[in-house]
């Protein structure tokens, strides 16, 4: 196992009103984001505890990219990894972005 | 004096001194090692039918348990190389030679073989090479093939897996060789005729049906959404765009996921009847449902599918069937087909370096390259036009006299940027380069060369390489699809952008794709089961791929 964490400021504050999130399922191949709306509107914050070593800076590179796209400002992601490829994490924190515009109800 | 029929004699001789082990063409199961030991002589040419499928697993075993003081030194000139004992020949010194195509399932030993020297290597061929060269310098003294069932006569029916036997038994048969058939049964009357008895000289009866491999069948269920998502950028930006109606298919999941997407996204965009209605194509499974959708006019087969037998014979508007109902497979003719008739292909590789050329071979594993590369390149002989074909050459060649102006196939490339275990599809360097400095091979084993490939779809957009105008232009469209791999990451950045502007490089955005739709609802079926329904019934599908 191997511990990351990824802090970016942001351009924008993430939008909708949804408090939290969680998508994807933590299994071989796969990987579980928890998003919650608990940081300052400028900010944000990605823990990542994830099955495969050594991916370092993929993961940064990943991350940098999504949130240059997303502007996720305001929320923390917590990401449980089961050895997911790099287009499958994309895709899982877009869709826990989207997930998280979606008004509370 | 001068003889001309050395050959007919000496064929003669063999027919002869095979009649002494058999009863007419008859030979029975525990004879048929005699039999080979009478008709092959040491060193002969011989082609033991190993198909992408249908394998001559009886006379097989036979061959490996000749006296090997009779039967040795032999040069196998045979398409697949696919169960262990096509390997063991060589371990026991009744074959030294091998010409072959496809390795399948012996990848691993034959390249431990190859480099320890048990194995003399002709060459790795396409199909259709191997093939041509049956009837050049490769022709086989003896055919050691396999059918369903024959008469007494030696007229054969080979049911849906007729695969490679035809050519076999032409280039055999017409040339002073000698055929010999295993056959699940001996019949009165047969369904149809595959084979013309006059042709096959011997026939024995095999006490279980011939061994087939269901390697065209993929489980909807394993479908990700990154192979939906490359799917329907397929559909959009290269089916729609380029009007592709006649294609061939490779077997992986993205092209399956394609043929599962066209019902229901492919309706969406109001396609069907412009893309995707005739194919070069084994009876895939995940095609069901675009056939019962009406959009497939028409399919020709290298080989059958285990399970589809029942859904082709009532499917026969869409499949070739013989008289008897049951579909008629020809690999030679459906590589023809697919590298002649068809203006696009569309498949799965494991290695592309940046100059876009392909690979399916790593260090330790040589699959051999069956018919990939017949479809996955550009046909210089072609000489009919059609609407695809003249565009892709139109991109390619903006400037030239548009009379004059070959056009160009569509060789597409689609998977994701990482493959199994987080390997990346992008490399520097092929392993097929070093594997051919091991085995001090003159050529390295490359499926696809980068001057055939037109297009890269992945899930990261669609390199059009038929618009780049030189090396950089490649190098970075290749890396500007290659996602987070070191060769994606070692891209330029501003170069790559000034590419996407041009239209070289596509995003999902940029086709009006948003990621977040490839989802496992857009498949028109996500099981075998739902497979099964689609068919009305009729598709049986192999105990291994069944869950309820």
């Amino acid at each position: 196992m191997e511990d990351l964490t990824f802090r970016h400021t942001t351009l924008k504050r993430a939008s909708g009103l949804k408090p939290t999130a969680i998508i994807g399922v933590v299994a071989s191949g796969n990987l579980e984001v928890l998003v919650e709306r608990v940081m300052p509107d400028a900010e944000c914050l990605l823990e990542i505890r994830t099955a495969a070593e050594g991916f370092g800076d993929v993961w940064e590179a990943v991350v940098a990219d999504f949130v240059e796209r997303y502007s996720p400002g305001g929320l923390k992601f917590s990401i449980n990894d089961g050895g997911a490829r790099p287009d499958t994490v994309s895709l899982r924190l877009a869709q826990a972005a989207r997930l998280m515009q979606e008004d509370d109800r | 004096m001068t003889t001309w029929q050395k050959a007919r004699t000496a064929r003669d001789a063999r027919i002869d001194a095979g009649a002494k082990v058999a009863k007419g063409k008859i030979v029975e199961t525990g004879d048929v090692t005699r039999l080979l030991e009478a008709v092959i002589r040491p060193g002969d040419r011989v082609c033991l039918e190993g198909d992408n499928q249908k394998q001559a697993d009886l006379l097989s075993a036979a061959l490996l348990a000749v006296d090997i003081s009779k039967v040795n030194n032999l040069h196998m000139v045979q398409s697949g190389v696919v169960l262990p004992e096509h390997l063991d020949l060589f371990d026991r010194g009744v074959a030294k030679k091998l010409d072959y195509a496809y390795s399948g399932p012996q990848s691993a030993r034959i390249a431990t073989m190859l480099f320890g020297g048990k194995i003399e290597l002709g060459a790795i061929h396409t199909y259709l090479e191997l093939f041509a060269r049956y009837f050049i310098d490769l022709t086989p003294h003896v055919a050691l093939i396999a059918a369903v069932s024959a008469d007494r006569d030696g007229n054969l029916y080979t049911g849906p897996n007729t695969e490679d036997t035809p050519t076999v038994v032409e280039a055999t048969s017409f040339k002073d060789g000698i055929v010999i058939a295993q056959v699940n049964e001996i019949v009165d009357k047969l369904p149809r005729v595959d084979i013309p008895g006059d042709r096959v000289h011997f026939v024995v009866k095999s006490d279980k049906p011939f061994f087939v491999e269901p390697l065209f069948t993929r489980d909807p269920a394993a479908i990700t959404e990154g192979q939906i998502l490359t799917a329907m950028m397929a559909i959009k930006g290269i089916y729609a765009p380029y009007g592709v109606r006649r294609l061939n298919h490779g077997i992986g999941f993205s092209t399956a996921a394609i043929e599962l997407l066209l019902p229901t996204f492919g309706e969406k965009l109001g396609l069907r009847g412009k893309i995707a209605s005739q194919f070069a194509l084994n009876p895939h499974p995940a095609l069901i449902p675009a056939i019962e959708s009406g959009w497939v006019e028409q399919i020709h087969s290298f080989g059958s599918e285990v399970g589809m037998d029942d859904y082709i014979r009532a499917r026969s508007d869409v499949y070739f069937t013989g008289p008897d109902g049951s579909l008629r497979s020809n690999r030679a003719f459906c590589q023809v087909a697919g590298l002649y008739a068809c203006d696009m292909f569309i498949g799965s590789t494991l290695q592309i370096d940046l100059k876009g050329n392909s690979s399916t071979i790593t260090t330790s594993r040589i699959a051999g390259f069956g018919g990939a590369p017949n479809m996955g390149s550009d046909p210089r002989g072609r000489r009919h036009p059609s609407e695809p074909w003249l565009q892709a050459g139109r991109e390619a060649d903006p400037d030239s006299t548009p009379a004059l102006r070959r056009g160009r196939k569509l060789v597409v490339q689609i998977g994701e940027t990482f493959g199994e275990k987080n390997v990346p599809l992008f490399v520097e360097k092929l392993d097929a380069i070093a594997l051919a400095e091991k085995l001090k091979l003159d050529l390295a084993p490359v499926m696809i060369y980068g001057d055939d490939i037109t297009h890269i779809i992945t899930e990261e957009g669609i390199a059009n390489l038929l618009l780049c105008r030189d090396a950089r232009e490649r190098e970075q469209a290749i890396r500007g699809v290659a996602g987070y791999t070191d060769v994606g990451r070692g891209r330029d950045k501003q170069f790559v952008q000034s590419l996407r502007e041009r239209g070289v490089i596509r995003r999902p955005e940029d086709l009006g794709i948003d990621p977040l739709d490839a989802d496992r609802s857009l498949l028109a079926a996500r099981s075998i089961k739902d497979l099964v329904r689609w068919s009305g019934g009729l598709y049986a599908p192999p105990s291994k791929f069944r869950n309820w």
